[in-house]
């Protein structure tokens, strides 16, 4: 337009300049666009190497979990021991403590560890096994009293220094000032692994177990707390999700609008921008100081994370919506459907697409939240087992998933370090268990076009 | 006081009046949009709106079904009547006005549904079928109306968005006209279509015209000639001339008029 002439029309200066040749202006634009290009290749490939090291990360450091080390031995239930009275009442039976099993598990051990040279004592054996062992045996003998007098094989769960041996974690030098055990244990444990009585197998108790006190991170399992994560899910989206469609629907079809909706749409995004810790501290003054409901439940959480989530379904559920072309909603009006038809017939359809994708997204940010969780007593050990039933599951207290990884990686034994990792790759398989079924959800609205 | 003669000579040529209106203002916010237009509609006719751009003939017709109710903004004042009802009464539910007065848009807008759905949305929510038999015969009229039926038979349960413009508008003609109305409003309805389709929606429109009073927007003044009967040339909100088609274009009594015709304004 520069060396546009007195008359108007526009000429080029360069006339009769070849095309087949880039002038500077050209070659300079050329060289722009391949520059950008390269940013573009560069940044994300600087991204999928941080995910890649991310990744690798997680699976070297968090499989270990899914695999324990166990003892079988078989165990002579001493009657002498267990039941002095020797009638088989299950109330005598029951007098013994879980701490006096100890004797029988180390005679057993003495047992299987004849014949072979060793420095360990006799006393000292027991420290192979997981302090879980004696209730591992005092729930089955009261299960089974008959079974008192007999020789039983058990399993047992080899202590966590033992299985971190197994795995490479626990070196001999490790231990020259570790008091729960001795390298002379581990020259036994390599004969024992050649006998076939100590192996490594697949760990179903890490991730249907539930927590374990902190000296006992063999037992730990994520299983209790993956139920508690379950319940606010649950929670969560029957609550955030029709609650938050429903104030969409209202505010982007039926509302007026005027200052008031206004400002309340200036809210809600502000509320999206809210820390969570902010939410956690509202339900604990909220449901627990003045409704009273139960510390430390699901349910509790799930209503936290709810309010948390409301303010990400509604702002996505608003776009979806704003996104169907207004034809649509002219031609059903046109037709003579009401407000309200032409919104659930026509417009709710093709906006759903776009609402399960922002429920999941509120979802799996719910799932990862452990912040607001602090403040009502769901982070920490909680001696939980399962739920008896669906009550029970919402209001019995329980941790949640990322809860449960945070507390493990805060506690001492390196143990549960890697119990932390293994967490991690339960949780994100929950969540791509939950972003699957949303995306076949999607899938199937979006076939009706 | 020129609005009210040309009007009242146009009620003096014509047998049924099928709309009303009388000093109808149409504001938007502070934009009056429409000022004190009076025309009366006739049954049984085809009526064309022509003027320039943003002359308020859509926002017109979108008085007629009151439209212009989702509008917030939007302001209504004067009196429209179908058939002597007031329709802006507050006793009138817009909802059932639109079933009696259709409307067709400016750009073919199917539902996302089948093409059988798409005709029997209408008498579905108006209950007009009592069972599937019924629904299945106001299709298959509607679709026979709107000519569209022999392209539509083999493919009904075929998404109505994969059809072509042409007959994606007259899809819509079919929808809007299967909630049996007594009025058919259209706005633009060609505008989007190329010249074969128009002309297949002009030989419907004039078919339409024995069972409906039908108002069309155009900005094609080919399109209202070959159409209409009679024709209305708004400007500036003004109503400018209503008049005999033939009349408005061979004979029009104001200057105005004749400026946009001969394309000397618009």
């Amino acid at each position: 337009m520069t060396d546009a002439t007195a008359s108007g029309i526009p000429t080029s200066k360069a006339k009769g300049k070849s095309l087949l040749e880039q002038d500077v202006r050209t070659r300079k634009r050329n060289a722009a666009e391949k520059r950008f290009r390269a940013y573009g290749v560069v940044a994300i490939v600087i991204g999928l190497s941080f995910l890649a090291a991310l990744l690798f990360t997680i699976v070297k450091n968090g499989t270990p979990a899914f695999t324990q080390t166990y003892i079988n031995v078989d165990v002579v239930l001493d009657e002498n021991i267990l039941d002095k009275p020797g009638n088989r009442d299950l109330e005598d039976i029951s007098k013994v403590t879980t701490f006096g099993y100890t004797p029988i598990i180390g005679r057993a051990l003495v047992e299987a560890t004849e014949g072979i040279e060793t420095d360990v004592s006799d006393r000292d054996l027991v420290k192979m096994v997981s302090a879980s062992a004696g209730a591992q045996l005092r729930d089955f003998v009261l299960a089974n009293p008959e079974m008192i007098g007999e020789t039983v094989e058990f399993r047992l769960l080899a202590s966590s220094r033992v299985d971190g041996y197994m795995k490479g974690r626990v070196q001999r030098e490790d231990l020259a000032r570790d008091k729960n055990l001795d390298a002379a244990h581990l020259d036994l444990v390599d004969v024992m692994v050649e006998q076939g009585s100590v192996e490594r197998v697949f760990n179903w108790d890490f991730i249907l177990g539930a927590d374990a006190s902190e000296s006992r991170p063999e037992q730990a399992g994520i299983g209790v707390s993956m139920l508690g994560s379950f319940f606010m899910m649950l929670v969560v989206l029957f609550l955030a999700l029709p609650i938050g469609v429903a104030a969409s629907i209202y505010l982007e079809e039926f509302a007026p609008q005027n200052r008031f909706t206004d400002l309340i749409e200036v809210n809600i995004s502000n509320l999206a921008a809210v820390p969570s810790i902010v939410f956690g501290i509202l339900g604990l003054a909220v449901f627990i100081q003045f409704a009273h409901l139960p510390q430390s439940a699901p349910i509790v959480g799930g209503l936290t994370l709810t309010l948390m989530t409301l303010p990400t379904i509604v702002i996505s559920t608003r776009a979806s919506l704003k996104a169907v072309p207004p034809s649509i909603r002219d031609a059903a009006l046109g037709v003579g459907a009401s407000k309200m038809q032409s919104v659930f017939h026509h417009v709710l359809p093709l906006a759903m697409p776009g609402i399960l994708t922002g429920t999941i997204i509120g979802l799996a940010q719910a799932l990862g939240e452990t912040a607001p969780l602090l403040l009502i007593g769901m982070v920490g050990y909680i001696a939980t087992n399962y739920p008896d039933g669906i009550a029970s599951g919402f209001l019995d207290p329980n941790s949640a998933m990322p809860a449960q990884i945070y507390e493990w990686a805060k506690r001492a034994d390196p143990a549960y370090y890697e119990r932390a990792w293994g967490g991690i790759i339960v949780l994100l398989l929950f969540l791509m268990t939950m972003n699957i079924i949303a995306i076949l959800l999607r899938r199937k609205f979006e076939r009706r076009w | 006081m020129e609005d009210m003669t040309q009007v009242d000579r146009a009620m003096s040529t014509q047998q049924d009046v099928k709309i009303t209106a009388r000093g109808v203002q149409v504001y938007y916010g502070d934009n009056h949009a429409i000022k004190d237009v009076s025309v009366d509609i006739d049954d049984k006719t085809v009526t064309a709106f022509i003027g320039p751009s943003g002359c308020g003939k859509s926002t017109f017709l979108r008085c007629l079904n009151r439209m212009n109710d989702t509008i917030d903004i939007a302001r209504v004042e004067g009196a429209i009547k179908l058939d002597g009802e007031d329709i802006y009464d507050p006793k009138v539910d817009p909802v059932q006005l639109r079933a009696k007065v259709g409307m067709v848009f400016q750009k073919p807008n199917p539902f996302p549904k089948s093409i059988y759905d798409n005709v029997a949305y209408g008498p579905r929510i108006h209950g007009l079928a009592r069972n599937k038999a019924e629904l299945d015969e106001i299709v298959e009229s509607s679709l026979r109306k709107a000519a569209l039926w022999n392209e539509a038979k083999d493919r009904l349960n075929q998404p109505g968005t994969g059809m072509s413009g042409g007959q994606q508008q007259r899809l819509c003609i079919a929808r809007a006209i299967a909630t049996a109305p007594e009025v058919l409003l259209m706005d633009e309805p060609c505008s989007a279509l190329d010249p074969i389709a128009t002309a297949q929606v002009e030989e419907l429109i004039d078919e339409l015209r024995q069972s409906y009073s039908v108002v069309i927007v155009t900005h094609s003044m080919q399109q209202a000639a070959r159409v209409s009967q009679k024709t209305a040339f708004f400007h500036l909100g003004n109503l400018v001339e209503y008049d005999d088609t033939d009349k408005i274009f061979t004979n029009p009594h104001d200057s105005r008029t004749e400026s946009y015709i001969s394309g000397r304004i618009g």
